[in-house]
């Protein structure tokens, strides 16, 4: 046993710190950042500097119905946190399931495009560079979608099974940070690919 | 100050099977034993990788030596410098960061306890696994071979033509593995200085070391995934048949050497950020002065953060980049003196007029002030990139970053094991011990790395197996390896002196150091939960404020 004489002057005012769940998604997400910016570094190098074809103006067609999808998928998160915030449980499971279907649909749409581009074009990751930076950096952004889709799939299981409420709504909005990240990210990849990159 | 004292229930210590006792540690998501964890498995690492460097050294001795097969030697030097950076280096500044960081804000544990654990497994499995490619580097077919690219694994290197078998897939996994580590343990050290600061711990009264672990822990985020990035596009070249580093179909080896030093450069400062941490503890205590010029030292620190990100391309000087690339990057390597100059001076404001006790903590730590000096001094030499031309990849570029890596953050290293090691155990490190280690090693260094320069300028390359006679390399490279094994005798003095003191060192007490932070105003080694009460703090120095309540700290704030 030991006894320790140094003790502090209790004096504790509105000592008000951030969540830390915010500032450790956030710290994720500037990670994250950096390993988009170099895939994007990549396919901006590489633009034109394939030996062979096919050529991204050739064979690339711009996904625009998907977009839309994923990026009114952040709206949709947007209101389910809000409603869960406020304690409306059915809005919140309403727009959660709506979030993971227009998730869900666009990476339907990147495996359709997939599928064209392997089937009918022959382009593989080892094609040429543009198959490799292509697929390396829209694959980068389609597995973070997969992750996120995972995480709100866990979510609405737990959500239907009742054990979503107001309690979790800091770990909900932690979450759609993260959502929201994905469809940033969509929106560089989208310039990048489908705008520039043509 | 008030009277009431706490009574913290101290380690009971209880016999318990020592199978039970392993379990714990190995299951422990405590930051305390979390940090020890980090810092023993870099000790581990650090014999290995000072083996390797022996190795070396043996090999070099003279000329026309057959030591070992130049494939052998290859293979050293490349996991010489990964074993050290990676894991050795990260993971104890990570262990010391992890033990300090919430004893010093006051908080009871990390933010994330479970990740926390994660990423000290996911590194140390990843030391682990570099480590097996000596046995499955060539898969069942070969006796096995470990990676022999260089720690920088230059394309097209690591492409599968030059570098067939699995050697680099072990070197890129486990790269990948503890970078991912690092990252989760740079979010949580983010996390606990941002959420779980104590009451009245403002940002403005944060330790030093708190305050540099964050801006270290932030360079982190973004320098270390550049990194794990690259390792993903070379996985793909060598999994999937991908072009990135394939200059036979159109792709760049100089895109590699781009991504690589992107995270290789702001690394060194990820390295020295908390060993200029440590020094900013360290110095006032033993000056019995408080830190001169504060804020400067935090502006300083985050301008380094900053301008380190924009200099990465001085590695790259004679691969022919453009004059505007060259003095850009010139420039910009030549800026970073400048912060660190502040800093520098703002130490030796902090010793000016103080009542310096030359303790061993403070012996390491003028060492540290002075090579590190020299180290940045070289550093600025080699910022001029028609200088850099001329010795670019030789032993002059060795001996300066084992300078900056040796004399600046090892010996900081050894001050901070010498001023925390009765924290973490309860038992002091002997001095006399201390004192023998200090001046062995700072012989050993001087003789090594003093001398190595020469070599360098005389025109010696570095990475090669032997050389001939009569260029007059042949003594000096006689007396680097003599530095070096007096510097292993130095690093074996130390490992004795930690053991020996935590069986028989002198009790330490809480504070030992008569010390300012809050890590001293618990008990050593500090209960599970850190405080029982947590503290409230009303200036930089809450112990300090409690020691003198005639002349507080907050009185001048």
């Amino acid at each position: 046993m030991s006894v320790v004489t140094t003790s502090f002057p209790n004096t504790a005012p509105g000592w008000q710190l951030p969540s830390r769940g915010k500032v450790a998604m956030a710290g994720l997400i500037i990670a994250e950042s950096a390993i988009f910016t170099i895939f994007v570094v990549a396919y901006l190098f590489y633009l034109g500097k394939s030996l062979t074809g096919p050529a991204p103006r050739e064979v690339l067609e711009t996904p625009i119905f998907y977009t839309i999808c994923l990026l009114s998928s952040s709206l949709t998160i947007h209101f389910a946190a809000k409603f869960l915030a406020r304690g409306i449980k059915f809005a919140f499971l309403g727009f959660w399931l709506l979030t993971i279907a227009l998730g869900g649909l666009f990476l339907y749409g990147t495996a359709q495009e997939w599928h064209r581009l392997i089937y009918e074009h022959g382009l593989t990751i080892s094609t040429n560079l543009f198959g490799t930076t292509y697929y390396s950096l829209v694959g980068l952004h389609g597995f973070h979608v997969t992750a996120g889709l995972v995480m709100l799939l866990t979510v609405a299981v737990l959500g239907l099974c009742g054990h979503i409420g107001i309690k979790q709504s800091g770990h909900i909005e932690a979450l759609s940070m993260y959502w929201h990240f994905v469809d940033a990210v969509w929106v560089v990849v989208f310039t990048v690919v489908y705008v520039l990159g043509r | 100050m008030s009277s009431n004292a706490i009574t913290i229930p101290g380690n009971q210590i209880q016999s318990r099977p020592w199978v039970d006792e392993l379990h714990q540690w190995v299951t422990t998501v405590d930051h305390k034993r979390l940090g020890i964890l980090y810092i023993l498995s870099a000790l581990l690492f650090l014999t290995i990788g000072g083996v390797e460097a022996l190795v070396i050294r043996i090999q070099l001795m003279h000329s026309h030596n057959n030591f070992v097969s130049p494939e052998v030697f290859n293979s050293m030097f490349t996991m010489h410098g990964t074993t050290m950076i990676f894991f050795v280096a990260m993971p104890v500044l990570f262990g010391f960061a992890n033990y300090l960081v919430p004893l010093m804000i006051g908080a009871r544990d990390m933010a994330f306890p479970r990740l926390n654990a994660f990423s000290f497994w996911l590194s140390f499995l990843g030391g682990l696994l570099l480590y097996f490619s000596f046995l499955g580097g060539s898969g069942l077919y070969g006796a096995g071979s470990a990676p022999d690219v260089g720690w920088w694994s230059y394309a097209p290197l690591g492409a599968r033509a030059f570098s067939p078998g699995h050697s680099s897939d072990y070197w890129t996994l486990s790269l990948l593995v503890s970078g991912f580590g690092s990252i989760g343990t740079a979010i949580n050290i983010i996390a606990t200085i941002v959420s779980l600061r104590c009451p009245g711990m403002k940002i403005s009264r944060m330790p030093l070391l708190v305050w540099m672990n964050l801006v270290m822990a932030g360079m982190v985020l973004i320098a270390i995934t550049p990194l794990s990035a690259a390792q993903i596009m070379l996985l793909i070249d060598r999994y999937l048949g991908g072009h990135f580093f394939d200059t036979q179909a159109g792709g760049s080896a100089v895109l590699w050497m781009h991504f690589f030093w992107i995270f290789g450069h702001p690394e060194v400062y990820v390295l020295i950020i908390p060993c200029f941490a440590f020094m900013s503890e360290i110095i006032p205590v033993f000056s019995r002065k408080p830190i001169f010029g504060y804020p400067v030292m935090v502006a300083a620190t985050v301008c380094i953060a900053f301008v380190s990100m924009s200099v990465w391309a001085h590695h790259m000087f004679t691969i022919g980049m453009n004059s505007y690339a060259n003095s850009f990057f010139t420039l910009t390597t030549m800026a970073v003196g400048v912060p660190t100059g502040i800093k520098i001076f703002n130490w030796i404001g902090t010793m000016w007029g103080g009542r310096i006790q030359f303790k061993t903590p403070m012996l390491f730590s003028i060492g540290f002030l002075f090579q590190f000096l020299v180290a940045g001094l070289t550093g600025i030499m080699m910022a001029a990139s028609p200088f850099d031309w001329q010795l670019s990849l030789s032993y002059f570029v060795v001996a300066h970053f084992h300078y900056v890596i040796v004399g600046g953050i090892l010996f900081a290293l050894f001050a901070a094991f010498y001023y925390w090691y009765p924290k973490m155990t309860g038992r002091m490190l002997s001095e006399r011990l201390g004192k023998w280690h200090f001046w062995l090693f700072l012989i050993g260094f001087h003789l090594t790395f003093d001398v190595m320069h020469i070599p360098g300028v005389l025109g010696m390359p570095r990475r090669i197996y032997t050389y001939e006679p009569g260029r007059g390399w042949d003594t000096l490279n006689l007396i680097i390896s003599i530095g070096a094994f007096i510097q292993a005798i130095a690093i074996l003095v130390f490992v004795a002196n930690l053991i020996i003191s935590y069986f028989k060192g002198a009790k330490a007490g809480n504070d030992p150091w008569d010390a300012w932070t809050l890590e001293w105003s618990t008990s050593s080694p500090p209960p599970a939960y850190n405080f029982a009460t947590v503290p409230t703090v009303s200036s930089r120095r809450p112990l300090w404020d409690l020691k003198h309540p005639e002349d507080p700290d907050s009185r001048y704030e």
